[in-house]
């Protein structure tokens, strides 16, 4: 009996070793592969991402920032829609930024931001991004992370190959995706063919400022410009335009507009055009657009509207404008670091095509033309090819490269991003991205100076990759780690909106120059008051206009009478503070607008139109210290007819 | 019959002070013997002093911060007590007044109470000195908790307004 107890002690035993040692190999192996992933984006408590990653905000019409490698969050930047968040596009100094030559135009659908450059070499000073559905193009600062300006573009209708930065940042171009008629007329649509046209904008940036002006548009053919980008190193002084609907198909485009075996990369030596009208040439055309400029002195926007634009017919400028014939449809149209190569995604196929710079000039120089399209002379195709990557994908759409020499592209259909040589175009190796990738994003990636470390791809499909939250899912986004010669998914993070291209740099570019607070010293907004001795209520007619300062914790005035039902008040918060992180918000009961949340050192106007009588309270909105719940105030509202005096006050 | 007595006296009460919201005559609806919060603060306070922090003196003591030693020369130096006063307007006065307590102490005799040094670094880093000088500390709860802004102000400005400071 002893003996089987022992016996059976043994085997337990045994096997209880056996499973142990098992379990703790098979912890170990997953527990290396696992925390080496995990090492890699791991971003400790109180230590700071590498990298800032801008992300578009897509159909959200913002921009978001992120950290990289930690996919970290870190705000929301209000472009072309109103935000209640901060009260942009619902306070009276942001409202005119959203104003277009449609009136106001609360929101639109951001696509493809771009950092300013130098040299070819990411300057860190501003991020443009385009708005799709509307066209315009914001400027943003660097330092703020705020939007600063935003213009409309006339005769341009989905904004799509947009905004990208020339090596000097001397242009943002910004191309129609949709042809139409130019100018806007009353027309069949079937008449779309030869009469429709595609501007492309050439929009200046002015170096100390930034300010934006369109300095003229190129009136193309009525085809679709898909995406661009501009020339580099050797090519700087062109700009590539993928274009798709050759056709001009006007219905059915999922058909119409694919028949062609092969559409055009539009290769654009803007230097010529721009010499062309430095001298004179061009049209100019009645317009109508808005020109909205935000200024960080008077925390206030300005609304313009411009009625005139400068538009250039190809033909004007022979010798300035060629077509590469480019196969299926091309979406993606990008350039090297060297900028030699122009690569065109053919997104029906599973091919990518290189055009080559140098082949091109030999073969404008040798005249070497394979006909015209509307007075444009086509290139042979194979004149200027460089070479064809067959991928084994399928789908190609962007592609993004690092500094040794490689190039990433993302495939749609068949959801991966695959890593080539540039010049052997041999594939180095493919990952899968979850789920459906469109654009992908290396910091530096389509600048000269690339910073090859983390790729990010954006996809469009979610699935099951976090815990489900109904039908509508944040779309998500992967992070690989391409320091070495394969490259390997570390991260998954969900990004806001419906990202399509990004933009990244290093931190260090721009967290130094980071502003931490608007000095109230240097605050211009006429309705600001730098000290609260200044605070006041004053009556004009049926406006009540309130001057209040905030510091922690309370408003200056928080008592105040005599405002009647049928006012129009508008309350100016100037915040006090001068410390940094330190904003203050304001609500009132009943604001058909939203909250502002009033940085330090700024101004900003909420209008209220008090409905009924009462004693109304305000509150700061945002948790500022201690007594955060005491900073409060009240308004007495008296019927219409009422005689009382107008009145504020602060503790007494 | 005693439930329905006292339904009907309470309807009744419910009734008046429905009424009663018309006269907006000061109602001291209730009253409790309450202290006043800064007399509880005092008892709190007296660990290290039976005096609150805002009445004590503490000449020797030069706080926490970048000033070490501040020589004042006995004549005000007028050009720059007004820049100090500008300064005040702009700065201090959403939680100070000069003669009398409001959000924070008054400034009135301030260098009575605290040394020169003790006042420049409260300015210069309030949240460095509510964290390591005791003075500091206990002001911020007689103070009901309300913390010192930090202004960003320069020592050449903070030293301005501590010139000020001399002339109230």
């Amino acid at each position: 009996m002893k003996k089987i107890y022992y016996v059976i002690g043994g085997l337990l035993a045994a096997t209880l070793l056996y499973i142990g040692c098992n379990q703790a190999a098979g912890t170990n192996t997953n527990g290396a592969l696992a925390s080496s992933a995990a090492e890699k984006v791991y971003v400790a408590p109180g230590e700071q991402d590498e990298f800032y990653a801008f992300l578009s905000g897509g159909y959200s019409g913002n921009l978001t920032v992120y950290g990289l490698p930690s996919g970290r969050m870190f705000k929301e930047i209000p472009v072309f829609s109103q935000f209640p968040t901060s009260g942009y596009g619902y306070s009276e100094e942001t409202k005119p930024m959203l104003n277009t030559s449609f009136g106001f135009v609360p929101w639109d659908d951001s696509h493809h931001p771009d950092i300013s450059q130098t040299n070819g070499e990411l300057d860190g000073r501003w991020i443009f991004i385009n708005g799709n559905n509307t066209p315009r193009i914001a400027r943003i600062s660097l330092e703020t992370f705020e939007t600063e300006e935003i213009i409309e573009i006339p005769n341009s209708a989905g904004n799509h190959s947009s905004s990208f930065i020339t090596e000097n940042t001397e242009y943002v171009i910004a191309g129609t995706r949709f042809s139409v008629p130019v100018p806007q007329r009353d027309m069949p649509i079937n008449e779309y063919k030869g009469n429709f046209k595609g501007a492309l904008s050439f929009i200046s940036v002015a170096p100390e400022t930034g300010r934006l002006d369109i300095k003229f548009q190129v009136l193309m053919p009525g085809f679709n410009y898909d995406l661009s980008h501009p020339g580099r190193g050797k090519s700087h002084g062109w700009h590539f335009f993928s274009t798709y609907n050759t056709e001009e198909a006007n219905s059915l485009m999922e058909v119409n507009s694919s028949q062609n075996d092969k559409d055009f990369i539009a290769a654009i030596n803007w230097k010529k055009i721009e010499e062309y009208v430095d001298n004179g040439g061009g049209t100019k055309m009645p317009a109508n657009y808005a020109h909205n400029v935000y200024s960080h002195e008077t925390h206030t926007g300005t609304s313009t509207m411009k009625k005139e634009v400068l538009t250039v017919d190809p033909n004007e400028v022979p010798g300035a404008i060629y077509f590469l014939p480019t196969p299926k449809s091309p979406h993606g149209c990008d350039v090297d670091p060297s900028g030699e190569y122009i690569i065109g995604s053919g997104k029906l196929s599973a091919d990518l095509t290189v055009h080559s710079f140098t082949k091109m000039l030999a073969a404008i120089e040798a005249e070497k033309f394979d006909g015209e399209a509307y007075g444009i002379p086509i290139l042979s195709f194979d004149d200027v090819m460089a070479g064809i990557v067959k991928s084994g994908g399928l789908g190609p759409l962007h592609t993004e490269f690092d500094a040794s020499g490689n190039a990433y592209t993302t495939f749609f259909i068949s959801s991966e991003v695959v890593k080539w040589r540039l010049g052997t175009w041999d594939v180095v190796d493919r990952k899968p991205t979850f789920y459906s990738v469109g654009h992908l994003m290396i910091p530096g990636g389509n600048s000269r100076k690339p910073f090859g470390k983390y790729v990010v791809a954006m996809n469009k499909i979610t699935k099951d990759r976090y815990l489900p939250t109904g039908p509508e899912m944040e779309h998500s986004a992967q992070i690989y780690d391409i320091s070495g010669e394969k490259m390997e998914l570390i991260y998954d993070f969900p990004t806001h909106g419906e990202p399509h291209y990004a933009a990244g740099c290093p931190a260090e570019l721009l967290a130094p120059k980071s502003k931490k607070i608007y000095r109230l010293d240097e605050n211009k907004h006429p309705y600001g008051i730098n000290n609260p001795s200044e605070a006041r209520v004053e009556r004009n007619g049926n406006e009540v206009h309130i001057y209040m300062s905030t510091i922690r914790s309370h408003f200056t005035p928080d008592n105040i009478e005599g405002v009647k039902v049928g006012d129009k008040v508008y309350f100016h918060i100037t915040n006090h503070e001068q410390d940094f992180d330190v904003p203050h918000g304001f609500s009132i009961i009943g604001q058909n607008t939203s909250e502002l949340l009033v940085m330090p050192g700024q101004t900003k106007t909420s209008i209220w139109e008090p409905k009924q009588v009462g004693v109304w309270p305000f509150y700061c909105t945002d948790f500022c210290s201690a007594l955060h719940q005491e900073m409060q105030g009240y308004v007495r509202v008296s019927p219409a007819n009422s005689n009382i005096e107008l009145s504020w006050s602060l503790g007494e | 019959m005693k439930i329905k007595f006292a339904i009907s006296v309470f309807v009744l009460a419910l009734l008046m002070i429905g009424c009663g919201g018309k006269t907006e005559k000061k109602d001291e609806s209730f009253t409790v013997d309450r202290k006043k919060s800064s007399e509880k603060v005092e008892q709190e306070a007296s660990e290290t002093s039976q005096v609150p922090a805002s009445q004590r003196i503490t000449l020797d003591n030069k706080g926490v911060g970048q000033i070490k030693e501040i020589a004042l020369d006995p004549e005000i130096n007028q050009e720059m007590a007004t820049a100090g006063g500008e300064l005040f307007k702009t700065n201090c006065t959403a939680c100070h007044r000069e003669n009398k307590r409001f959000i924070g102490p008054k400034m009135q005799g301030i260098l009575e109470r605290r040394s020169p040094e003790w006042v420049m670094n409260m300015i210069l880093d309030p949240k460095l000195m509510t964290e390591e000088d005791q003075c500091a500390k206990d002001l911020l709860v007689e103070f009901n908790g309300a913390a010192m802004s930090n202004q960003n102000l320069t020592v050449e400005q903070t030293r301005s307004l501590l010139e000020f400071f001399r002339t109230l």
